[in-house]
Order: C-alpha cells, then structure tokens, then sequence
C-alpha cells in the first residue's frame, strides 16, 4: 500500500451560516499529482487555505507524513494561490529574496536557489526590474519560483496555468513535471480537465462542500466506464441484436450499450458475420465527463 | 520573530528610500522654518517710513504730534493741500490727515494700513487727554510719577513642599507643540499603515505572503515597521534642525556678536531669565512621555487603521470606517486650545485619560504639571488599549485581507471578529 503523504479527515468549516466545507476527507500518496477539482464555489480554495494552515478547520484533524500538521510545516509546503500577486514596486530579485526568507530559508542559501532557477528559467536579466515593468506572464514565473524555492516535500497549485500563454504554460508544465519526479507530492487544483487528465495521477471531486469522488484515476474512469462501445461499420447499417441497444448513431459509427450480463465476445459473436467491422472499441468516458456526471448526480 | 524581523525591515527600507520619504525629511525642516521666518520678516520688510501730511488751521495738534519710527509728519498749508489733492499720486506723502477742531479725518489714494490710522488715533487721544488734564488742573508730572507696572510671578508647590516658578505660556508652548506632533505622526503613519494594507490586498500578493507567516505578524510587522520610518523621520528632523539653526546663525553672526557685547551681568540674568522661564517644566518627563505617547498613540491607532485596510477593496471605500477612528483625534485636536486655558479641569481629566483622546491631550496638559497617579493612569489605559485594538483588528485583518469584491459593512465586520481563527 502507497503511504500518504497528506491525509485531511472529516474536516469541517463554517462561515457564519455558510458551510464551505462539510466533513471534507482526502488522502494524498506520497510523489502522486493530485488534482483538485470541483466547480466554482465548492471549497476548493478553503480546503488550500486550511492545509496551509491560513485558516483552521472547525473541526476534524490533518496528518502530515503520519502527524498532526502545526505549524513547523510550513517550510515543508509550497502554495501557489489562485488570487496571487507581487509588490508592484518593488525589484523583482530583491522580492523574491524577502518571499523566500519568510519560508525559514537564509539569505544565503535563498541567494543561491534563486540565482539557479532564474539562470533555469531565463529570467535572470529581470532580477532588477520592478515588478509593474513585466507582463502578467513574467510575473507569474516569479511567482512559481518563490513557491517552489524551498523545496517542499508538498507543493500546492491553485491554476498554475492561468495567465500563461501555452509556451510558458508548457514549460510550468515541465516544471511541475520533473519536481514531481524528483519526489514532490503536489496538489493541483484546475478546471481544465484536459490537463487534469494529462498530468494527475489521483484526483478528488469536491462539490456542494463535500467530496464526492477520490481515488486513482484509472480507478475512477473504471467506476465510471459503463459497457458502451464504439463500433465503426465499414458500410453497412449495423442492427440491434439480443445482446446490445443502440444508443447513438452517426453516420457508419454507432455507440452501443450492452444488456446486462452479456460479454463483449458475445456482442462481437452476434454481429461478426453480417457486418464488416473497421473499429470495435470500449468507450472511456473523459474527465470533463466524469466531472459533469459527478458533479449533477450529486 | 525571524519572520516578524523580515517583515519589519522591509517596510521599512521600503518607505525609506521612497523618493518622498527623503523629499519630506529635507523640506519638512526648511518648511518649519520658512513658517516661522518667512511672516516675521515679510512684516519688517514693510516698515517703510511714512510721511503723512497735517492740513490744520494753526497749531493745535500739528506741533504737539511726534515722529514715531515709521511715520513723520510734516505740516502743509491749505493752498498746498488742495494742490496735493488733485496731484496725490506724485507727491512723496503716504496720507492727508486734515484736522478741523476735533475732527480728524484721513484722505488717501489707497487704503490705509490699520497700524497707521491707529497710530494716529492713539497719539492724538493722548494730547487731548492731556488738555483736559491740564485744563482740569493736574499736574502731567505727578500723573507720570503715579503710572506704575507690575508683573506677578507664580510658583508652584509640589507635594514635597519646593516651590518653582510656573509659566504658563512656556507650558502652553511645549504642550501644544507635542500635542500638534502626536496628532500628525497618527495621521500620517496611520493612514500609511492603512494604504500599506490595501496595495498588499489588491495586489493579492497577501495571499502569496500568508501561506509562510501568519496575518497578525504581517499586520504587527507592518505597524512596526512604519513606526521606525516614523521615529527616523522625526530623528532626522531634530538633527536637521539643529543643523539649519547652526548654519542660520552662522550667517547672521551679528546677532552672536550683540550677545558677546553683553556685560557678563547682564548674560547671568538673560541665562536666568531662560532658565525661569522654562523652570517648573520637568523637560526629562515630557520628552520621555512624549516619545511613549507618540508610540502607543500611534500603535493604538495604525492597528484600527489596518483593520480598516483590510475590510476594503480600494482606498476610495475607507470613508466610512475611517471617519468613526479619526473623530476622537480630530476632537482632541480642537480641544487643545480650551484645555491650555483649563488644564486641570474635567474635560482635561477626562480627556487626558479616555485612549481615544489620551495621546495628544495628555501632552498638552503635562507641561503645567499633571499629578503621577493620573499620568500612570493614562498610560496604564494606554497600553491595555493597544493590547484589546491590536488583537481585536487581528481578528478583523485576517478574514478582510482574503475577502474581495465583497462590500463590507459594519455588519460584516462583527461577524468577522466572531469567526473562529
């Protein structure tokens, strides 16, 4: 069994009268990206905002690497926030010295870090500049280099990939990538599904302040593969037989819902010798579904 | 404490090397200055002599009115005057005083300065008092020799039973000078604390921020922080001062040469005079309470004034929470003046020890001596005041600082200072 990394259990927080999140539990495995989803509103960002302990959770508890998290693990979690900024006015090296300070590191050792991922991403000709002289792009790289600077066993993203154009956003995506290999947990919250599906290898749907699915996400396209199969005729109409219904046709390509306790063989027995096939394949349904189907069946 | 101290010196050096930082603490000094030289001098530079022409049939009044310093008078005949009244723009006379028994009226192409007319009017009073004097039978010199002055000399008794000289304008001068001080370093300092808090919402860098160090620490370090680049200033401003007196006096050294040609006699009772003057002040109370009231006045304050930082989107919305914390301070800043002329009533008593009101209206009163319980007791208050404004904005600047685009009301507010962390 994986161990985890993060475990949140039965955590519950309340606004006055609104209830963000109600008895939320998630479990992190250690080195997995673990994408965070939920519509707008469901208690994503509180969830964040608890985990790094800007807010406390009314109750339920948090585990971190097998004990309570307090505060001393801070310096162990990176978190880049949705909402996120710099001091306009300030120079961008010397800004990103202070942020990196504030995570417990030295000034020497910040120095240094930073000096190797501004040569990394290119960006070392800016440590002068002022802040308002970048684009929203420019500074949003500063702003993934001060989160990930101290080296996190956990790093937090809430759309890391906004305001990037998809160059930059492909090079983050590296990034992301390879921290990941090196051993960092990281939690990823976004509502691009394409590349939830791309780059998670774990996910958790909150919704309505609860969530509602967790899992692997192999496991989770499995729960939610149900016997469709497309099949793709080379010319002839393709007829209902005992085994399957037709559910949706579309030209020579003809989506099929098997009846209950028939195999994929059978399907295949029964229509093999009327009709040419050209493509029999088991349909996976895509994040974006899963999320649509969760989300309104909840 | 490591973060707190990173926090404190940024917004520090950050203030610091402001542009207007270093623009203010050059100009606030020559500013002062030029308010105190500027007037004096304008008003000694237009000391010109004038010449005011007397239009009398004989000489009744016309002999017995003297030169002063800035006026001469000289007597014309009726045939000049018309003359002059037809050609008054060339003649050299700054005025006509035509003189009909006793009536006086005064014929000018321009308005009459009022120093001038109530010159005249004083010196011709007088000679009409002495006639009728005269003509009542008394003797001028007697009357002369009966004038006298007197001059009070009030002291004070402290509880152990010394006396010392009180001087009511010398008190009157320091206390309202540091009660002026304390109300603008507030202002200033507090409402930069506040404009702090809001670029660092709207920038949403707070966010980014408050994932390392926790909101209290921000806002504390933020308060502190200020408060250094307050003390530097005023710092800088007493050096400088001094530095511009030196070079002031320096450059009129003949006013250092008028002291040196004093008798040693008389240097003893000019140095005497001073120190009577500023005797019965305990100069070291004062400038020890004044540094602590500009302290704790200003903590007090920039920690309401955080709050309402952060309960905000934009500056333009602070108004409303703004106007119920500067009230207190802008009434302590009118009551300075009755207060000076009653320092000891209950509005004082009141007033000097209510926090709202304490910092500057405890300054004004201590120059003319307020008794140590009271003053204990304002500071006591003080600082248990800071204590509850600090932790109840605490409470206010942690749920605002991640609150946008959300309008809050006072409503809002109470609410937030009831969620749980």
């Amino acid at each position: 069994m994986q161990e985890n990394l993060l475990i949140v259990k039965d955590v519950v927080k309340q606004y006055g009268d609104y209830l963000a999140l109600n008895k939320v539990s998630i479990s992190v495995p250690k080195g997995s990206i673990y994408g965070l989803l939920g519509p707008n509103g469901a208690g994503k960002t509180t969830l964040m905002r608890i985990i790094n302990q800007i807010t406390a959770p009314d109750s339920g508890s948090l585990l971190f690497n097998g004990v309570p998290l307090t505060k001393h693990h801070i310096a162990e979690i990176g978190y880049l926030p949705e909402e996120r900024g710099l001091y306009n006015k300030m120079k961008v090296g010397e800004q990103a010295l202070y942020l990196a300070q504030l995570k417990g590191m030295s000034y020497a050792e910040a120095l240094d870090k930073l000096k190797f991922w501004f040569e990394k991403l290119d960006i070392i000709s800016w440590w002068n500049k002022t802040v308002e002289e970048l684009s929203k792009g420019m500074a949003q790289k500063i702003q993934f280099i001060v989160t990930v600077i101290h080296e996190p066993k956990l790093l937090i993203f809430d759309e890391p990939f906004s305001g990037f154009d998809p160059i930059n956003a492909a090079i983050i995506r590296q990034e992301i990538l390879e921290l990941s290999k090196k051993g960092t947990t990281i939690i990823f919250s976004t509502h691009r599904m394409e590349s939830v599906e791309e780059i998670c290898s774990h996910i958790a749907l909150i919704s309505k302040s609860q969530t509602i699915l967790e899992g692997p996400i192999e496991e989770i396209k499995k729960q939610f593969t149900n016997s469709t199969y497309e099949i793709i005729t080379a010319n002839k109409e393709l007829m209902e037989t005992d085994c399957f219904t037709i559910i949706n046709k579309k030209g020579n390509t003809f989506q099929i819902l098997l009846k209950e306790g028939k195999s994929q063989q059978e399907v295949l027995q029964s229509i093999i010798k009327d009709i040419e096939i050209t493509s029999f394949k088991k349909e996976t349904p895509s994040m974006e579904e899963i999320f649509i189907k969760a989300v309104s069946n909840a | 404490m490591r973060k707190i101290w990173l926090i404190i010196k940024r917004e520090y050096l950050v203030r610091v090397r402001k542009k207007s930082f270093i623009v203010m603490t050059i100009v606030g000094p020559l500013l002062m200055a030029a308010l105190l030289i500027v007037p004096s001098y304008l008003a000694y530079e237009s000391q010109e002599i004038r010449i005011i022409a007397i239009e009398e049939d004989g000489f009744e009044f016309s002999n017995q009115i003297e030169d002063t310093e800035f006026l001469n008078f000289s007597k014309i005949t009726s045939e000049e005057s018309s003359f002059l009244k037809t050609n008054f723009e060339e003649s050299a006379y700054y005025a006509i005083l035509y003189i009909e028994k006793e009536n006086f009226t005064l014929f000018s192409n321009h308005q009459i300065s009022l120093s001038v007319s109530s010159d005249i009017e004083n010196q011709l009073e007088k000679i009409i008092e002495h006639q009728k004097l005269k003509a009542a039978g008394i003797d001028l010199t007697i009357l002369e020799e009966a004038e006298s002055t007197v001059k009070i000399v009030t002291k004070i008794i402290s509880e152990k039973g010394n006396t010392s000289n009180s001087q009511a304008e010398a008190s009157m001068g320091i206390g309202f000078i540091c009660g002026i001080l304390i109300y603008m370093f507030i202002f200033m300092y507090g409402t930069m604390v506040m404009r702090g808090v809001i670029e660092e919402k709207t920038s949403r860098i707070v966010e980014v921020i408050i994932s390392s160090v926790k909101p209290f620490q921000l806002m504390m370090g933020k308060i502190l922080g200020v408060a250094l680049v307050g003390l530097t200033q005023f710092a800088l401003w007493i050096l400088l001062t001094f530095v511009l007196a030196g070079i002031v006096e320096f450059a009129f050294m003949d006013i250092n040469s008028i002291t040196t040609e004093l008798n040693p006699e008389q240097q003893s009772i000019i140095l005497s005079e001073i120190s009577n003057f500023m005797g019965g002040i305990n100069l070291l109370q004062i400038f020890i309470s004044f540094i602590f009231y500009f302290l704790a006045g200003y903590l007090m304050y920039s920690a309401l004034f955080a709050a309402v930082g952060s309960a905000v989107d934009a500056e333009a919305d602070t108004q409303q929470f703004v106007l119920p914390i500067t009230i207190p301070l802008l009434l302590s800043f009118i009551l300075i003046q009755p207060i000076m002329e009653n320092p000891d009533g209950p509005l004082a008593f009141w007033m000097s020890i209510i926090p709202f009101t304490s910092p500057v209206i405890m300054m004004v009163r201590l120059p003319f001596g307020v008794a140590n319980w009271e003053l204990f007791l304002s500071v006591g208050i003080l600082i248990l005041s800071f204590i509850l404004t600090a932790w109840l904005a605490g409470k206010i600047y942690r749920t605002g600082i991640l609150m946008y685009g959300k309008k809050a009301s006072y409503k809002e507010l109470w609410k937030w200072l009831t969620y749980k962390q």
